[in-house]
């Protein structure tokens, strides 16, 4: 018994082994991502006529700015967390983002900055 | 996409024909080989553009002799110079040597050939994106050259095109932004190619911190590469969409030219072009000088037969100073008009980043302590890259204070500074480089007494043209002078330096010479030479033949079992230990 | 010669050289675009008024010249077609190619059909004058929308090869043709990303 036992174990394993080496998942795991890619999709579908209902409140500019922008933000991440699969991806890519994200922030901070300077708007001086 | 490399082993075994060999390889060395020589030839295209220049500064009017003849009564009618043909020759002169000189000989051709090999990878990740990379890059240097062939002839916004000017140029300017859209394009590819071959085709036992110290340089210019060009890219958009479909991104409102006001919309900015150019143009200095000090890295450590000093430090040193490349641009706009709190802002990361700068000189400097130097032509040009260099880098620090800025700003002495660090410094760094692995790629050693008279001639007549800019510009001299300053007053003092300036440049083109016959006669008739003539320690030296293999470098794949420079190791036989001996 | 790490990915990294590329490539394109909206930015923020006067008509907000609805139904296809090609990869996980030949052929579809909204869109401009050169908001507008509708039709050209001619890698090679749907699926989404950000600060703000 405990001989078949071992057997089993190996056979498992090695399945384990061979899921993993594809770093890809079993059938099982593919479908219930399909189940979480439809209800993504929904989100988003609910979150577009939200942006739009938003948009027909007609908000002043800064709070209007924010909410849209967050809900934006929202929207982006679902893409990139679920269909991109970013969610479970390796430490490498991660730090791509982060580097590349930086730079970007750093660009409009300094952008607007110095647009702002430029109009005469100067802080600390 | 950039999954496009498949079934290049199947042709790996039966022989390629002529063009697929050496026209449309996708053999990295082949890439590299490619690259290496058309970006020679726009150096000296580049170079010949400056010659014509030089008469012009030192002989305001007079005609040009010899050559003068065989340019159009557009460019020189009767052999002189027009002043808008001076400007074409100064806009191009300065887009051919950065964007289709330095760095595709830096990177696509330096970077191409030696990155896979010091890895132990058998080519690039993409070898297929590595042809379209430098097939990008050769129709981008041929829309910039057919430039001069369009009517009113090439861009002559200088190699910033700051609107508005450049917006309202002729149609130069259009074929100079095509232009640039297929060389960062070309660029965009290549770096994805390196960060992807650096980071996952490292054989085994090769670590980061094994890498040796080009491979590491050409790592982080690539970072700069892929992320300082697409705003670039953004710019150049823009541009076209201003001068081919009239919107106004970079023209204000009720800008007069000629005398009328200019019949656009208006309510863009000039200043965003600048923001944005500068952006890329800051790091793209860096990825100008980086590849250099790797260069002069590796020939130092050989030379020296020592492990190079602080590699570690130097490693450090490179990223942050990659890092803060992206913030420091706007130093180069300190007379835009800016407030105390933002400039003082780029002045803090300006002073910031000179650290890592100074941290790599010192390294490369005391990596010369107490070591007996082995004279090889391409340690003369290391050696003399380090001096070169540091007057570069120190004659940049007035530069990125704003109360010295405003004075100097757009004079001779900016044209010194930046020349000291890419023409006696970059370019005496890459001469060296094809020095050193001339022997990898050919087989064959070029001749020492020819290197050496070229290196003693190229040396001195730089320094003949460049160190007198600074005099000039510290009396005020402007760069863009159609006749070098000779109606100002306050420059009859330095006016005269010009023509010792361009008598060095044409003895520099003359001590050129040499190179070129050196370097073809050696391909056929050079010393012949094993496969480590300099008893090096990397991987490109110890682990292949010599030229390597094609389509694959490695006749078994090498495995790394030391850091990247043991020489001269107490105990041992030999005074240098290969990385892949266990 | 073989490359290593095309199809398997490598053991350090845990990762394919395509999708290293595809990242960096990504990458790149997020300095693109932020480089665009920067300047989109800045112009905005330089601007007495905001979107200004064109075509002798004063307007005070966006919607009054672009068509909000188009616009919304525009990220509607997007949304879905970035729901179709993850479907198709799913679909190639589970085997099942010719499931996978309907998802990306509806990919396809949907991205012609965002084409086609767009087309309209700026028809409908173009009719009542408003040419980019009018005014700088115009401008802007064209410029994002235009080099996104350009991301638009690349992917289109590369799902349309791994359709047609680049399917026939599933026969001989799935997991690398799984691979590559992957990598495609990821520039696809990206491009829905964009488009995201595009249409509340373009169509909304």
């Amino acid at each position: 018994m405990s001989e078949s036992h071992a057997v089993e174990d190996a056979l498992q394993h090695s399945e384990e082994r061979f899921a993993e080496q594809g770093a890809e998942h079993s059938a099982e795991e593919v479908r219930k991502h399909v189940r979480t890619y439809l209800f993504i999709f929904g989100t988003l579908l609910v979150l577009t006529v939200v942006t739009v209902a938003v948009s027909y409140l007609h908000l002043p500019i800064v709070p209007a700015l924010i909410v849209a922008l967050l809900i934006a933000f929202f929207k982006g991440g679902l893409v990139a967390r679920h269909f991109m699969h970013l969610v479970g991806e390796k430490p490498l890519i991660f730090q791509f983002l982060i580097l590349t994200v930086v730079f970007v922030v750093f660009m409009f901070i300094l952008f607007i900055w110095a647009l702002l300077d430029q109009q005469g708007v100067r802080y600390g001086t | 996409m950039t999954n496009t490399e498949h079934d290049v082993s199947g042709h790996a075994h039966h022989e390629l024909s002529f063009i697929r060999k050496w026209i449309f390889s996708t053999d990295h060395k082949v890439i590299g080989i490619q690259y290496g020589l058309t970006a020679l030839l726009f150096l000296l295209f580049g170079f010949g553009l400056m010659l014509l220049m030089r008469w012009q500064l030192a002989y305001p009017g007079d005609p040009v002799p010899l050559i003068g003849w065989l340019f159009s009564d557009e460019q020189m009618p009767g052999g002189v110079m027009l002043p808008e043909f001076y400007n074409q020759l100064g806009a191009m002169h300065g887009t051919i040597m950065v964007f289709l000189g330095v760095v595709p000989l830096a990177v696509g051709a330096f970077g191409n050939y030696i990155v896979p090999l010091q890895i132990g990878a058998p080519d690039m990740a993409f070898p297929k994106l590595n042809m379209a990379s430098y097939w990008a890059y050769f129709l981008g240097g041929v829309v910039m050259l057919a430039s001069f062939l369009v009517p009113a002839g090439a861009a002559k916004a200088g190699w910033t095109s700051y609107p508005p000017l450049a917006d309202i140029e002729t149609m130069g300017q259009t074929m100079w932004l095509f232009g640039m859209v297929f060389l960062i394009t070309s660029s965009l590819l290549g770096a994805i190619n390196f960060l992807t071959t650096i980071i996952q085709l490292r054989t085994e036992g090769m670590t980061y911190m094994r890498m040796p110290f080009f491979t590491w340089v050409q790592f982080v210019t690539a970072f700069l590469l892929l992320l300082a060009f697409p705003p670039l890219e953004a710019a150049s958009v823009l541009q076209l969409f201003d001068r081919l479909v009239g919107t106004s991104f970079f023209l204000p409102s009720g800008l007069v030219v000629s005398g009328e006001v200019l019949d656009v919309s208006g309510g863009g900015s000039p200043l965003l072009w600048q923001h944005l150019f500068w952006f890329l143009a800051h790091p793209e200095v860096y990825v100008l000088i980086l590849p250099a000090m790797g260069i002069v890295g590796e020939i130092i450590a050989n030379n020296t037969r020592k492990p190079l000093w602080g590699y570690k430090l130097m490693i450090y040193s490179i990223i942050f100073l990659g890092f803060m490349s992206f913030i420091v641009w706007a130093h180069h706009m300190f007379i835009t008009g800016m407030g105390t709190a933002l400039s003082a802002f780029f002045q803090i990361t300006t002073m910031i980043i000179s650290v890592p700068s100074v941290v790599l000189l010192s390294g490369l400097f005391l990596s010369l302590w107490g070591s007996s130097l082995r004279f090889t032509t391409p340690m003369l040009f290391a050696l003399a890259f380090l001096p070169m260099f540091g007057i570069g880098g120190l004659t940049g620090l007035p530069l990125g204070l704003a109360p010295t800025d405003i004075p100097l700003h757009d004079t001779m002495y900016i044209i010194g500074h930046f020349h000291y660090l890419v023409a006696p410094g970059t370019i005496l760094a890459l001469f060296g480089g094809i020095y050193y692995w001339f022997p990898k790629v050919t087989g064959r050693r070029m001749n020492d007494v020819l290197g050496k008279i070229h290196f003693w001639g190229t040396f001195i007549f730089m320094n003949g043209i460049f160190m007198p800019m600074f005099i000039q510009g510290l009396a005020g001299v402007s760069r863009r002078l159609y006749d070098g300053g000779a109606t100002y007053e306050f420059a009859s003092n330095v006016i005269h330096y010009n023509e010792f300036m361009s008598i060095s440049a044409w003895l520099l083109a003359v001590a050129q010479l040499p190179f070129i016959f050196n370097f073809f006669w050696s391909i056929w008739k050079g010393k012949e030479t094993n496969e480590n003539p300099w008893e090096a320690t990397t991987l490109e030296w110890t682990a292949t033949p010599t030229p390597p293999i094609p389509h694959g470098n490695f006749a078994t794949t090498p495995i790394v079992y030391r850091d990247p420079y043991e020489y001269s190791v107490p105990g041992e036989e030999t005074d240098f230990l290969p990385q892949n001996q266990p | 010669m073989e490359i290593p790490y095309t199809v398997q990915p490598r053991p350090d990294t845990g990762v394919t050289n395509s999708k290293v590329g595809i990242w960096l490539f990504l990458a790149s394109e997020i300095m693109l675009f932020g480089g665009l909206f920067s300047a989109y930015v800045f112009l905005r923020l330089g601007a007495p008024e905001w979107p200004g006067s064109m075509a002798g008509h004063d307007y005070t907000s966006a919607s009054e010249i672009l068509s909000v609805p188009l616009a919304a139904l525009n990220t509607v296809i997007l949304i879905a077609s970035s729901m179709t090609i993850v479907m198709a990869w799913a679909s190639l996980m589970l085997k099942n190619f010719s499931r996978y030949k309907m998802y990306m052929g509806i990919t396809i579809a949907l991205s012609f059909g965002f084409l086609l909204v767009k087309g309209f869109e700026y028809a409908s401009k173009f009719e009542h004058g408003l040419f980019p050169s009018e005014s700088t908001f115009l401008g802007i507008y064209f410029v994002l929308t235009g080099i996104h509708a350009v991301h638009v039709i690349g992917g289109i050209v590369v799902n349309s090869y791994f359709l047609g001619p680049g399917s026939k890698m599933w026969k001989t090679n799935p997991q690398q043709f799984t691979n590559r749907i992957e990598i495609a699926g990821l520039y696809w989404h990206f491009v829905d990303i964009v488009w995201i950000f595009l249409f509340p600060t373009i169509y909304l703000l």
